[in-house]
């Protein structure tokens, strides 16, 4: 018996070891382990053994089963694993071919940029305002210190609704600042930004229709030094804290002190050349003009109710396209209003 | 206005020692901005001034000549001229070897028929110069030097090249820096260097009083602050020196005859525009200032006849115009080679009136850019004495007795309290007074016992704040130190703005691109998208003076321009687009100037996967992502810009908001669009009276939801919304969802019928629904479809 099963145990082993299906596998449990299997046969006959024997048998025995058991497991997880191996190796993809196509719209470049300002002018405080496109010229003009008779005014320049040049397309961001401070009391902290209009034909850089965004803080003791620092935060935040930035005297009907800020070309670090030639960026100046700005004029304040020698503050202007098209490197203001999608996915 | 260096160096205030850069950056942060520099011998390279040592035939040419050529080095050098003018002795400009010549003409070492030739020697013309320049010299031929030089000279500073244009831009409140004085108070005050002045003299003749010679009138006292004249007779024509022509040239100014250019001279130093008529042409010997009549026309000095209106001011002799004021001469009474009597008039117009009058005749010249700008009335006398004194100077003249200065305008001086305080206060600053006295003074504005005593040609100078601007460029900008601003507000922005950044992210998400737009648009959309006769929306704003008919309204809709945009993309073959636009229409309110400015999401889409269902979905996905209630879909037959059978009316809680649709292929067909584009229109601002509070949180269902399918077979005119309303009503409190996932028509349900399936989900609160629950509302739905809609059971 005990040759026996030392005979099972090893054609059991071999056995094993040869099959590398799961199928076979479970053919020789059954036939090695199973209620008829070679085993259960052999066991079957203990009943005959002297009760002296029997004991050392069942250990025998249980010791042969529990080796086929183990093999049997072992040689399972081999062959699973192997049959997994197969058939994820029959399932490779080639991980090159591109992705199923999700379209995500893009917003208009002009667009992210003004959202950019928008949001770091709200964080530092600033409440974003909109206001009439097709305004009075009360606001756009008379209000801001622009008298009847300035070339401003003028029909070549300025689009006009009625007989009297009393209703305009608006020229300028600025009567947006008439509009808050009639609206509320200092202090008073806005960004309007919005669409302008003046009497250009369309060209690379011109266009009938930009945009500008315009700011004004009033409050007491508002100081020009206050303005440079808002501006210089600005543009830090746009362009990188090494940008360098002048103010430049200049002058605003509705502002006064009146300056222009300029920054210094990123191009050609204010030489004005790049390798002995006229820098392309900034035409040789070394700066860029960026935008207009000043201290609120008295009789703007005035106009609007608020006491210049209590209150006073400073107001800017900047213009969206050429902010966007700096930022972005387009050359040709044509293609922002052409919409052209090939120029849209690329922002 | 351009400025040539060497003049402020010479007459006014030296800067000579300071370099063109520095010159040029510190104008510029002072205040006067700087367009462009350049040196005028920038474009002259290794000419120099020649003498002809010998000349003789060229032996293989019957024209040319060989010429040995003293150019100030040890050995003369060759150069071959076809030229016929030149002699032994002569000083002749000479390009040498390796030399550039105006328009980057390069000038080498080359061999004419065999004989060698070092350079070139030039002409008036090739040096960019003209007879008006060197009067002497002939016009066909090399230039023939008559001025004090020698060999090896560079031609630069013969010619007057030696110097720096600047070209500044002069803001509208500075009419005083139009003009080489006023540049110059300005460069002095920024380089706190004093100022040279010049105070004319004249010391007259005894060629007779001017008085009994002419008269002056100026009725049009409106249009005319101040008419000042003087008269000169005896006068010679002649060239002006070279001093004067060179300023002028360096100016851009062609020097024409010493009447006239005196006459730009004083222009350009004083900013006071002048003109010179020959007194034999003012008929009646009288000067009449006033408007033009009716049908009245001039010749104007550039040859051309200008048609008069009433309202442009003229200058007239007894019966017709002889000048056009503070614009240009007449040619009738222009200073011509024999003129022997001069009118000079000095005189200060009305700005808005000159500006107007040179639109309307489109010329807009040196003379009027100036008065446009309001210049200083006081500046007429000195101006008319500085060009008696010039005719002196010249010896071109007797001036005559008298002047006539007749002042309808003049400013009354006045006064600025000097607060420095408050401007320290303004500009952040902590400058004493004493300091802002002296930049005061540097750019000579007097103060006396804290009075600014304003000068007249500093109009712009009223209020405390226009001092500060003095001040504080004197200070330097760019040294007034940075203060942060702590702002108490908070900023932020409105729900509409919120709002509407909200839908554009949607619309991103689901993969429609932003376009922008321009509001104005051709009046021809209407009948493009078949708008018809009648609509409100064909009563936009009409701008009365458009860029052109194509941009002449603004636009009621917004449509148009969405399409405009699609059928270009279409155009440029870009296939599959999907755009949106959060645009701003315009539309007039009975009553009100000002028109209502609301915003319109138009989305627009063609190509691949593009259909009706599409849009729909996307548009419910936006109003999904903005928490709209849930809309409505009605079809719409009778919006002419969309294709009849495919067009819904978009309404929330029973109020329209827009619509949705294919556009109707004849709207297309305007567009020049061959393929099925799918458009919608909302009004963003009644769609966001519709939006659903923020939402809270409602408890997760406990029980299990039973889903009952289905298939219902109805008439074909059944709309889907129509079941599923009678689906949801008799639902009731049980039924939680309906869905529709099939629609099916074939032969086995029959002619003119349909079949549509939906999936319902069944839930209650409080406990987990039996069969019989759900039974019952199928079953009261069954029936109330059975009897609504006259649908079964498939």
């Amino acid at each position: 018996m005990k040759q026996q099963l030392e005979q099972i145990r090893l054609q059991a082993i071999a056995a094993l070891q040869e099959a590398d299906t799961p199928a076979l596998l479970e053919d020789l449990r059954v036939k090695f382990l199973g209620k008829k299997g070679e085993l259960t046969a052999v066991l079957k006959l203990m009943g005959k053994l002297s009760p002296e024997e029997r004991p050392v048998m069942g250990q025998i025995a249980n010791a042969v089963r529990a080796e086929i058991e183990e093999n049997l497991e072992a040689r399972k997880r081999a062959v699973n694993a192997a049959v997994l191996e197969a058939k994820l190796q029959a399932e490779s993809l080639d991980v090159t071919i591109p992705g199923t196509s999700v379209a995500m719209g893009k917003e208009h470049p002009m667009n992210q940029v003004l959202q950019e300002i928008k949001d770091l002018f709200v964080s530092l405080g600033y409440q974003i305002i909109d206001g009439p496109e097709i305004e009075l010229a009360e606001y756009n003009f008379t209000r801001l210190n622009t008298e009847e008779g300035h070339p401003a005014r003028d029909r070549s320049d300025t689009f006009y609704f009625n007989d009297d040049d009393s209703l305009l397309l608006r020229t300028q961001t600025s009567p947006m600042q008439i509009r808050a401070m009639e609206n509320a009391k200092p202090p008073i902290c806005i960004l309007a930004p919005g669409r302008v209009y003046r009497k250009d034909e369309a060209d690379a850089t011109h266009s009938p229709m930009f945009h500008q965004i315009e700011g004004l803080v009033i409050d007491e003791h508002i100081t020009m030094g206050n303005l440079k620092s808002a501006l210089i935060t600005l543009m830090k935040s746009l362009y990188g804290e090494d940008a360098e930035m002048r103010f430049r005297p200049h002058h605003f009907p509705f502002t006064e002190p009146s300056c222009e800020m300029d920054m210094q070309c990123h191009k050609c670090h204010g030489t004005g050349e790049v390798d002995g030639q006229v820098c392309s960026t900034c035409h040789g100046e070394g700066w860029i003009e960026l935008l207009g700005a000043g201290m609120v004029h008295p009789k703007v304040l005035e106009g609007c109710g608020i006491d210049p020698e209590k209150y006073s503050g400073f107001a800017f202007g900047m213009g969206l396209e050429r902010m966007a098209m700096g930022r972005r490197k387009i050359n040709d203001l044509r293609l922002i209003f052409d919409n052209d999608v090939r120029f849209l996915n690329q922002f | 206005m351009k400025l040539n260096r060497k003049w402020i160096n010479e007459e006014f205030v030296d800067l000579s020692h300071i370099s063109d850069k520095e010159f040029v950056d510190t104008l510029t942060v002072f205040g006067q901005k700087v367009e462009t520099y350049e040196r005028l011998d920038s474009e002259i390279k290794n000419v120099v001034v020649g003498k002809v040592l010998s000349i003789v035939r060229h032996e293989n040419s019957d024209h040319m000549w060989v010429c040995q050529v003293d150019v100030g080095a040890k050995e003369p050098v060759q150069i071959v001229t076809g030229a016929q003018n030149v002699k032994q002795g002569d000083l002749v400009p000479a390009a040498l070897h390796n030399s550039y010549l105006p328009g980057g003409i390069h000038i080498t070492k080359g061999k004419l028929r065999g004989e060698v030739s070092c350079g070139m020697l030039c002409s008036l013309k090739e040096l960019n110069l003209t007879l008006g320049d060197f009067p002497y010299a002939i016009e066909d031929g090399i230039w023939i030097i008559e001025e004090d030089c020698k060999p090896g000279d560079d031609i630069n500073t013969v010619i007057g090249n030696d110097d720096t244009i600047v070209d500044f831009e002069i803001t509208n409140n500075r009419p005083d820096c139009y003009s080489i004085i006023g540049l110059a108070r300005e460069a002095a005050a920024a380089f706190g260097q004093p100022m040279r002045h010049h105070e004319p003299v004249v010391k007259g003749s005894d060629a007779g009083s001017m008085y009994e010679k002419l008269d002056i009138e100026v009725p049009a006292e409106e249009l005319c602050n101040r008419y000042t004249a003087r008269m000169v007779t005896n006068v010679k024509i002649g060239p002006s020196p070279k001093w004067m022509r060179q300023r002028l040239r360096a100016n851009g100014v062609r020097p024409i005859n010493n009447i006239v250019d005196i006459t730009n001279y004083v222009m350009l130093e004083y900013g006071q525009p002048m003109h010179a008529f020959d007194y034999r042409y003012v008929g009646s010997g009288k000067i009449v200032v006033r408007e033009a009549e009716e049908g009245e026309s001039l010749t104007t000095l550039d040859g051309n006849v200008r048609t008069l209106t009433p309202g442009m001011l003229v200058i007239a002799d007894g019966d017709k115009p002889i000048g056009l004021a503070g614009i240009m001469g007449g040619e009738n009474s222009e200073i011509v080679d024999d003129t022997v009597t001069v009118v000079f008039e000095s005189a200060n117009f009305d700005g808005t009136s000159i500006r107007k009058t040179a639109l309307a005749l489109g010329m807009r010249t040196d003379a009027s850019a100036k008065f446009e700008k309001n210049i200083d009335p006081m500046m007429t006398v000195p101006a008319v004495e500085r060009a008696c004194e010039l005719v002196e100077l010249l010896g071109c003249g007797d001036v005559m007795d008298g002047m006539v200065d007749i002042i309808n305008y003049v400013p009354a001086p006045h006064t600025v309290k000097l607060e420095p305080a408050k401007i320290n206060a303004l500009l952040g600053t902590n400058i004493s007074k004493e300091q802002m006295v002296s930049y005061l003074s540097l750019l000579e504005i007097p103060v006396e016992d804290d009075e600014i005593l304003v000068p007249s040609w500093r109009p712009d100078l009223n209020l405390m704040a226009d001092i500060a601007e003095e001040v504080g460029r004197s200070y330097g900008y760019n040294e007034i130190p940075t203060t942060t601003l702590k702002i108490a507000a908070r900023g932020g922005y409105s729900p509409k703005m919120l709002f509407e950044s909200a839908c554009g992210k949607a619309c991103r998400a689901l993969g429609y691109n932003e376009i922008i737009t321009y509001s104005f648009v051709s009046p021809e959309i209407f009948d493009r998208i078949r708008l018809p006769e009648g609509s409100a929306l064909r009563n936009p704003m009409r701008i009365q003076n458009p860029l052109g008919e194509d941009t002449s309204v603004m636009r009621t809709t917004a449509l148009p321009s969405m399409l405009d945009i699609l059928s270009r993309n279409m155009a440029y073959r870009n296939k599959s687009v999907k755009l949106y636009e959060l645009a701003k229409i315009y539309l007039p309110k009975e009553g009100q100037l000002q028109p209502e400015e609301p915003k319109i999401l138009v989305l627009g889409s063609y190509g691949d996967n593009a259909d009706f269902f599409s849009i729909k979905g996307e548009l419910e996905a936006i109003f999904a992502a903005l928490r709209i209630k849930k809309a409505s879909y009605v079809a719409d037959r009778n919006n002419p810009s969309y294709h009849p059978g495919r067009c819904a009316a978009v309404s929330i809680d029973g109020v329209q908001v827009g619509h949705i649709g294919q556009l109707h292929p004849l709207v297309a067909e305007n567009y020049d669009m061959d393929a099925p584009v799918y458009c919608a229109e909302i009004n963003l601002e009644v769609l966001m009276t519709q939006q659903l509070p923020e939402p809270t949180y409602k408890p997760l269902p406990k029980y299990p939801t039973v889903t009952r399918d289905l298939a219902l077979v109805c008439n074909e005119d059944v709309t889907v919304a129509e079941a599923e309303n009678v689906i949801r009503k008799a639902g009731g409190k049980l039924l939680r969802d309906v869905a529709l996932f099939d629609i099916y028509r074939g032969a086995s349900i029959g002619d003119g019928k349909k079949s549509l399936a939906f999936s319902l989900s069944l839930r209650a609160d409080d406990r987990t629904l039996t069969d019989t629950d759900s039974e019952q509302v199928v079953t009261n739905i069954l029936n109330a479809l059975a009897k609504d809609l006259d649908a079964i059971l498939r």
